[in-house]
């Protein structure tokens, strides 16, 4: 199987999308003679043409309300926010319209739009562009909130969001886009709501998504090391969410600690540890923890930002500490 | 053209074949829309109709001179004071009052509501209560349109409350650099809720802010549905045949309060009292007794016909069904048994 990049397993859906469906345009900031912040686009214009490929104003607001009319009208638009941060100069239309047609006009209207932003932090951007806001989408009913981790769930996520009928915030992890894996060539769809078991284990559940995965892998290998064997799960979508996947693993391992770059109060964290006690109150032997972000503005520093994220030592420490019990 | 209230009044598509509007149907459609939001009124007051209600009355001449002049698949994107544009489409007057009263027969099975109307097989694409949130969305259909290369246009109705709102201004820049075919009604009934636009906005002229975007911009009665029928025709033609969006300024006065909780402390009586003298229903009625055009017997006729529209439409909602509670949870997704 060939090794591509995150950022190309993006690309070659995007391209796929292009070639094979005449409904699919994509618009956003620099997207076209720029190639792309992130230069996941790179060249697209020259191939397809300015009706497919549009560079927009930096006006988040329609660009997004622009989607989403342009998909009530039968059309299938890919809309990028070049980051999570300035989605939120576009909640009015993501909240207000996107994820509220269909149940609002009583199903005469649906919003097949994909709106795809970078998230995450990491790499010194300052208060401003470092922020890991899925948990708000994910909140909202009515979207569909993806996070791919690696580049296999990058290709076969996006394939699945460009056909669902609904909403979807794809939401791509900026330190991820250099990332190699292995990827099929031919297309292939992941389907929501199902997470992945990354790696088998028996004496506690690591959850992750997106970055926040990869700590939690990396952590599992260290306890390995330690002879603590832990179960780690890559959600890949927030919503729908994997509820049965959570649960069958903690029923299993009988503990849970939920990794995220998120700030800690009222996160997502806060969720999938409700959900646990809701329903396998019984089969815990240590309380679901969190590892999460701190509850601050993001620095600038290196070294404050990397305190302010969960560290593997972190998730290391914590999962000693509950199996030790 | 003499004519009496018996003969079938013109359908609105015939009128926009035609290119010149029918003066009595267009006085028909103003009774229809004045008279059902009278029985709303009385509806919310019976405590049949819940929630929020803002009444069109004093402002019919806009939806129904600007939708007489629309092509009946031109999409319609408008604001939550949206019964007259839902009325001079040609939405079910009995589906529109079922919605109102929260019905499984309303046009979206009582999930909408008064602000959230829709009617897809009439291209009736929402009634929105964000204010300027639905004009990027009315960009996307008309972008849609452009796209697939129709000559299908997009008409969004906004308030002046919407001029100074981000999206606004976003909207107007997007339609303009990109020419899509949508025209921009601002309903300017000088209150945005009880805000004078005088005094919140740099500048009153509506029409002016969009000249500043590169779009042929003009202003009109918006009390004289012949004169709203005109200019849309006019910009309308523009808009479809490829030159880019368009923006008119209706002037006009809504003779209720904001809505229902409205105590209207911010406008004087007199105030009031100056705007019905200019009832777009009157002027438009005493002008076609004036010219012979209609008997004062058919006017009350038509009169007639609209108490009965709006009767049979009250009747319709009230004996209607509320949506079953086992649908709550429905069509927040698409769903398997979906089509």
């Amino acid at each position: 199987m060939p090794e591509i990049t995150y950022r190309e397993a993006i690309r070659q859906v995007l391209r796929y999308q292009l070639l094979n469906d005449d409904r699919v345009f994509l618009m956003g900031e620099d997207i076209g003679a720029y190639g792309g912040s992130y230069a996941v686009t790179k060249g697209f214009l020259e191939e397809f043409g300015e009706k497919r490929v549009k560079d927009t104003p930096i006006a988040e607001s329609v660009i997004v309300g622009a989607g989403i009319g342009a998909a009530m009208a039968g059309l299938r638009p890919m809309v990028e926010l070049m980051t999570i941060n300035f989605s939120l100069l576009a909640m009015d239309q993501i909240v207000n319209n996107a994820s509220k047609l269909r149940y609002m006009s009583n199903n005469q209207v649906s919003v097949p739009l994909v709106i795809r932003m970078a998230g995450g932090a990491g790499s010194q951007l300052g208060a401003q562009h470092s922020q890991s806001l899925e948990s708000w989408y994910a909140h909202v009913p009515g979207l569909r909130v993806a996070a791919p981790a690696t580049p296999y769930d990058a290709k076969g996520l996006l394939m699945t969001a460009f056909e669902s009928q609904d909403p979807v915030i794809f939401i791509e992890h900026t330190a991820l886009y250099p990332m190699k894996g292995e990827v099929p060539d031919e297309p292939y769809r992941l389907p929501f709501g199902k997470a992945d078991i990354a790696r088998a284990g028996k004496d506690v559940t690591l959850i992750g998504y997106g970055g926040s995965f990869h700590q939690a892998f990396r952590a599992a290998t260290r306890l390995a090391a330690d002879g603590i064997d832990a179960e780690v799960i890559n959600l890949r979508t927030l919503s729908p969410l994997d509820t049965e996947a959570i649960l069958a693993s903690v029923r299993k391992t009988n503990r849970a600690i939920v990794i995220e770059d998120d700030w800690q109060f009222g996160g997502f964290g806060g969720e999938i540890a409700a959900i646990i006690q809701e329903h396998a109150f019984d089969d815990l032997d240590a309380p679901v923890m969190r590892c999460s972000g701190a509850d601050i503005p993001m620095p600038y520093n290196g070294a404050l930002e990397q305190a302010a994220l969960p560290q593997e030592a972190d998730i290391v420490r914590l999962a000693t500490s509950m199996v030790q019990r | 053209m003499a004519r009496t209230a018996d003969q079938p009044p013109a359908s609105i598509e015939q009128n926009a074949t035609r290119g010149t509007p029918d003066p009595v149907t267009l006085l028909q459609t103003m009774m229809n829309i004045r008279r059902f939001e009278e029985k709303a009124a009385e509806m919310y007051a019976r405590g049949k109709i819940k929630g929020f209600l803002h009444l069109y009355i004093g402002q019919e001449a806009v939806a129904t001179g600007a939708i007489a002049a629309l092509r009946l698949d031109d999409y319609l994107v408008t604001h939550y004071r949206e019964h007259g544009h839902a009325l001079a489409r040609g939405l079910e007057p009995g589906r529109v009052m079922a919605e109102l009263f929260g019905k499984s027969t309303g046009v979206t099975g009582g999930r909408g509501g008064s602000m959230h109307l829709f009617d897809i097989s009439k291209s009736f694409m929402g009634g929105y209560a964000i204010v300027a949130g639905h004009m990027p969305l009315a960009c996307g259909l008309a972008l849609a349109e452009q796209y697939k290369g129709s000559d299908r246009i997009v008409a969004n109705f906004i308030g002046d409350g919407s001029v100074n709102e981000g999206e606004f201004h976003e909207a107007l820049n997007l339609a303009s650099v990109w020419k899509l075919p949508v025209i921009f009604i601002c309903e300017n009934n000088l209150y945005a809720m009880g805000t004078a636009m005088r005094r919140v906005s740099a500048l009153v002229e509506v029409y002016k802010r969009a000249e500043a975007y590169g779009i042929d911009a003009e202003q009109v009665d918006g009390m004289d549905v012949l004169a709203v029928h005109e200019a849309v025709t006019r910009l309308a033609a523009k808009v479809r045949a490829g030159g880019g969006p368009a923006f008119l300024e209706a002037i006009c006065f809504r003779f209720r309060g904001h809505s229902m909780a409205d105590a209207e402390l911010y406008r004087t009586k007199g105030e009031i009292e100056r705007w019905r003298k200019l009832d777009p229903i009157a002027q438009l009625s005493h002008r076609l007794i004036a010219d012979k055009t209609i008997s004062a017997d058919a006017v009350a006729a038509m009169q007639a016909r609209s108490d009965e529209i709006a009767a049979d439409a009250v009747r319709f909602a009230d004996e209607s069904p509320n949506p079953p509670l086992e649908s709550l949870t429905r069509h927040v997704y698409k769903e398997p048994a979906d089509a």
